[in-house]
């Protein structure tokens, strides 16, 4: 049952005037502040493991998503966007490690990492983010391995460091798992012959056609082939 | 049993007179809104985003309203002294408690699995039907925990609050007890022994209201009928716990 308001003229002229006289003085009240500066914010250590576990209650997995859509965002603030060289790349190594402790199985924090992060014109801050990864992938080599993977790309293409894509590269055959591609654990053979290692590449080829591993007749042409070219590129030499 | 079923039918029918499926409705719409602005902002595992923030959205939005519910409700009850009438019928107290409560968990389920079909959009029906078992199971004890609360103290304020709290300390203990272990269990200061041991009583007493209901489930397809058997039993006793104490309160008031 609804009941039909009273007229306008039931409400007493006094309670008008106050309502039309604290509207404007809001509105004045308003004009007379000062405009909102923009203040960029810095970004600071993450709280301590035991601290964000309490204030999760319970459900880590939801504060790990949010912390990382934070972190994203970070660089735009109050309609203002940060470049990646403005932030510090020590804390927010930091940053990502706490997510990836709350919610391990994330693989969002490595893609950051290694895609986003990692594109600031600023080797030493490149570095950092591929270390990030580096240190990262032996935690759980068979869902991680992609980032390294991408990692190793990054050295070798953009940051011309064939020692540090040879490394990840190394890593990558050493904790191979089922999950993982054989191109990827075949990376550090490109790379060896890239350096002009070519016996250390036939050696690497040769130990993976020896172990007995590799089932797949394509795979096993297309690295005989590989190591045939290898000898006949050391012989020329 | 006749008295029961009507009390519980009486509870509906508030919950439409009240339009509580209006604030359900206005809920889901939000959280979807929500879901959607989640998967615009996320470069990779976009459906785990969605299906976690969803989820931790509607939960504590299902907490809410139901616990908000089952306070008004009685206060109202208190207050135009309905609950008078009631008690001078010729039925137990106990008949009473019971018929409010069939019907609070009636509108508990139907919020449950309202929710719990909202994330069907997102993660596979397994999961989804055991978050949503796992939901009523955490609903139940919050209904039963209001009823204690308006009993005890029978404003709309200081119940909800001491609701609140209890769920804060519920899903937080484990992570408290785990911060304590370390540096107090060793500590010989008698403060920080006093700290320890309270912690420990409370971790003793409070439901563990962090193992229920977990984003986990949805996001990486987790749960298993060993953690329903587990949120069952746990439930089970909890408001057993809370209904004998509501009825203890309940029989002792003077009405």
């Amino acid at each position: 049952m609804t009941k039909q308001p009273r007229s306008i003229r039931a409400v007493p002229k006094i309670v008008i005037t106050l309502l039309v006289l604290s509207l404007f003085l809001q509105i004045a009240w308003h004009v007379h502040l000062p405009p909102p500066r923009v203040q960029i914010e810095k970004l600071t250590e993450p709280p301590q493991l035991e601290l964000l576990r309490v204030f999760s209650f319970g459900d880590s997995v939801v504060s790990a998503k949010l912390l990382m859509l934070w972190l994203q965002a970070f660089e735009s603030q109050q309609g203002q966007f940060l470049s990646y060289k403005q932030l510090n790349y020590s804390l927010l190594q930091h940053w990502l490690e706490r997510i990836l402790q709350i919610d391990p199985h994330s693989q969002y924090p490595l893609l950051a990492a290694s895609h986003l992060y990692s594109m600031v014109p600023d080797t030493g801050k490149q570095r950092l983010m591929l270390d990030f990864v580096y240190q990262q992938f032996f935690i759980d080599p068979a869902k991680r391995w992609r980032w390294l993977a991408h990692a190793a790309v990054l050295a070798k293409h953009r940051l011309d460091d064939l020692p540090l894509a040879l490394k990840y590269a190394k890593a990558l055959t050493a904790h191979a798992t089922p999950e993982m591609p054989r191109w990827a654990q075949e990376m550090q053979i490109f790379i060896l012959e890239d350096m002009g290692e070519l016996e250390r590449a036939r050696l690497v080829i040769g130990g993976m056609l020896a172990s007995g591993e590799l089932t797949d007749p394509n795979e096993i042409k297309f690295l005989n082939d590989k190591l045939l070219a290898l000898e006949k590129h050391s012989k020329q030499k | 049993m006749k008295p029961i079923l009507t009390l519980a039918a009486l509870v509906a029918l508030e919950a439409l007179r009240t339009r509580f499926f209006a604030v359900i409705i206005i809920l889901l719409s939000i959280g979807f809104g929500l879901a959607i602005f989640v998967g615009q902002v996320t470069v990779i595992e976009t459906l785990a985003y969605q299906s976690s923030l969803l989820a931790a959205f509607l939960r504590l939005s299902a907490l809410y309203v139901v616990s908000l519910f089952v306070i008004t409700s009685m206060v109202h009850e208190f207050n135009n002294h309905a609950i008078y009438l009631w008690l001078s019928l010729p039925m137990r107290r106990s008949t009473y408690f019971f018929g409010k409560f069939s019907g609070f968990a009636l509108i508990a389920t139907l919020t449950a699995i309202l929710f719990g079909a909202a994330l069907l959009s997102y993660v596979p029906y397994q999961q989804a039907g055991l978050w949503t078992l796992s939901l009523f199971c955490e609903l139940l004890i919050i209904t039963a925990l209001s009823l204690l609360c308006v009993f005890t103290f029978p404003q709309t304020v200081q119940a909800f609050s001491v609701v609140l709290g209890f769920y804060i300390l519920a899903r937080s203990i484990t992570a408290i007890q785990l911060m304590v272990q370390g540096p107090l269990s060793h500590s010989p200061s008698s403060a920080d022994q006093l700290i320890n041991g309270l912690v420990q009583l409370l971790a003793m007493l409070l439901p563990h209201l962090d193992r229920f209901t977990q984003s986990e489930w949805l996001v990486y397809h987790t749960g298993g009928v060993e953690h329903l058997l587990e949120i069952v039993i746990q439930t089970m006793i909890y408001i057993i716990l809370l209904m004998s104490m509501s009825l203890f309160d309940l029989y002792r008031k003077n009405l």
